[in-house]
């Protein structure tokens, strides 16, 4: 098919886009002062969408700019930096990356190494899960990952206050989604930048969740000062609807887990149970509850599983 | 094609018809070779929707792909045998179900998209075949199990937990077996798995035997059904071994 577009394209005597690479057709969306948010797709991984299911931010302050993760692949990165000249000739002076999952860091190759950042259980993780999660993604994503390399973050961020530029942000070290899990509390504009701790209108994801410390951190997030969230995937609010939405789903999500292992259904059983009326409309439900019950039934079921013993009781 | 005679066209007629019933519903190029390897060369080898396999549509973890196989539409199962197509290992397990239900659910590894097939033979020695794909990204076969490098899972070597559930149509037993279950394909890690179970009740009656392969994934747990006819179910025994010849020897009770 591009062979033959080519053809077409050569006929017509018009350029021909070769090697032109993936265009994310980054467009940044202002949601408070200083501050815009990149929208990705509430899809799953596609060759169409580029990896690009993920929002990432940018903060324009008076010293620079702070990037709130570097998005799925190198050329998304590189389209980032791209979008954020056209804003501002300030250079981007920190990148903090929420958490280890692939589409949230393979954007780094795009920005200078001593400004990536992460909590140090992020660090860890992107260095024993980068690799894998990179292949995996080619396979996922096809030629938008062209050239993409893991670039682990070298600064070890610690949760407090750091003043850039103007802007007063507060690092959260907390946990849940994975075992790492930054967010950041812009207290000069009041954006809350919560990573993937909170989803809005698309299905959470689980495979490296716990989901009680999930909801800690849930809490943790709602008693925050905020007046805008921007969550990890789906679009921001001016409110804790994402915060709730989020809880909602993982407190149902356990609970029925729970109770289907005490009554004894198989894995294949639970995987197609009929699904409420409210999650349903959440973006692939139907293909992320079935991996959430993959991630995490088996805990499920062995809480609920007696140990036997060696001789039949009298 | 006028000059055709009237017999031949009714043979090719016959013939086609003959070519559409074995037609692989999976459509998968690996049918021939399964036919020939796992079926003895006269053996009666039918399509038949009443022998259901399901499964994720695509596996999120391909070392744990859950699969349940329900042959009880059939009339008269002695045992049915589970296999993947694509797999490095073809066979993933055999049951055959004395007192149980034709069924049996479990977990196994795929090393890439595969058709997943139960072939159940019938009292009339006809095997009946269904099954069907599951997609995946990875290979969950050549990967070592967590447990052959912990020494806490040696201590816990075929130790079984399990649960009896009363249902409306008779009793559910779920097992689960600690054990590696290594398929002798990742590097340096040889095939070590269980071989033989044997479930039965507490007059010694035999409610199912599974014969596990490699690609049964590792803790094997199974959920197996019994119809009401089964009464007096208080606990079950668990029988078997590994091919090292360790027993697993355990009593769960409801
Ligand atoms: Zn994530």
């Amino acid at each position: 098919m591009k062979r033959l577009l080519a053809t077409l394209a050569l006929l017509a005597g018009l350029p021909i886009a070769q090697a032109a690479g993936f265009d994310y057709q980054l467009a940044p969306r202002q949601i408070a002062p200083a501050t815009w948010v990149l929208e990705g797709a509430r899809e799953d991984f596609s060759f169409a969408n580029g990896g690009r299911i993920v929002n990432t931010a940018f903060v324009v302050t008076d010293a620079g700019v702070v990037v709130i993760d570097s998005g799925p692949s190198r050329q998304y990165g590189e389209q980032t930096v791209a979008a954020i000249g056209r804003i501002t000739d300030k250079p981007v002076i920190k990148v903090w990356i929420t958490h280890h999952h692939p589409d949230h860091f393979l954007g780094n190759q795009a920005f200078a190494r001593k400004t990536l950042g992460a909590l140090a259980r992020t660090i860890t993780d992107i260095e024993s899960d980068g690799k894998g999660f990179n292949e995996n993604m080619y396979r996922l994503v096809g030629d938008a990952m062209r050239d993409t390399e893991v670039v682990v973050p070298t600064e070890a961020l610690t949760p407090g206050t750091v003043d850039i530029g103007g802007h007063r942000f507060e690092l959260l070290a907390l946990d849940g989604h994975t075992a790492g899990d930054l967010a950041v509390l812009d207290h000069t504009t009041g954006v809350l930048f919560a990573g993937d701790l909170v989803f809005h209108e698309r299905t959470p994801t689980t495979p490296h969740a716990t989901i009680a410390r999930w909801l800690k951190s849930l809490d943790m997030l709602e008693a925050l000062p905020f007046k805008h969230i921007v969550p990890g995937h789906g679009p921001a609010a001016a409110d804790a609807a994402p915060i709730r939405q989020t809880r909602d789903y993982l407190k149902w999500l356990d609970g029925l887990l729970t109770q289907s292992a005490a009554a004894g259904l198989d894995m294949t059983e639970v995987m197609r149970l009929p699904l409420p009326k409210i999650f349903r409309q959440l973006a692939v439900i139907d293909a992320e509850f079935p991996r959430s019950v993959s991630h995490l039934y088996p805990a499920a079921e062995e809480a609920a599983l007696n140990d036997s013993s060696p001789r039949r009781k009298p | 094609m006028t000059a055709l005679p009237r017999a031949a066209a009714f043979c090719l007629a016959l013939w086609a018809a003959q070519a559409l019933a074995d037609a692989d519903p999976l459509d998968s190029a690996r049918w021939g070779d399964m036919r020939s390897q796992l079926f003895a060369a006269d053996a009666t080898v039918v399509f038949d929707p009443r022998v259901q396999v399901t499964g994720p549509l695509t596996a999120e973890d391909p070392k744990n792909v859950p699969i349940a196989v329900d042959a009880t539409a059939l009339p008269g199962v002695t045992e049915v045998l589970v296999f993947a197509d694509f797999n490095p290992i073809t066979k993933v397990l055999a049951f055959r179900p004395a007192a149980a239900r034709a069924e049996l659910a479990f977990r196994i590894k795929l090393q890439q998209s595969s058709p997943v097939r139960a072939a159940a033979r019938t009292a009339d020695g006809v095997w009946h075949v269904g099954g069907t794909w599951v997609i995946t990204t990875g290979g969950g076969c050549t990967v070592p199990s967590t447990g052959s490098a912990s020494p806490e899972w040696q201590r816990r070597l075929n130790e079984v937990s399990g649960r009896i559930w009363s249902r409306p149509d008779g009793n559910r037993v779920r097992l689960r077996i600690i054990h590696p279950m290594d398929t002798g394909l990742a590097a340096s890690i040889p095939a070590f798995y269980i071989e033989q179970l044997a479930i039965t009740d507490g007059q010694q009656r035999v409610l199912m035997e599974i014969d596990a392969f490699e690609p049964v994934s590792e803790n094997p747990l199974f959920t197996l059904d019994l119809p009401s006819t089964v009464t007096d179910l208080a606990s079950v025994q668990i029988t078997g071994r590994d091919n090292n010849g360790n027993l697993v020897n355990a009593w769960v009770e409801r």
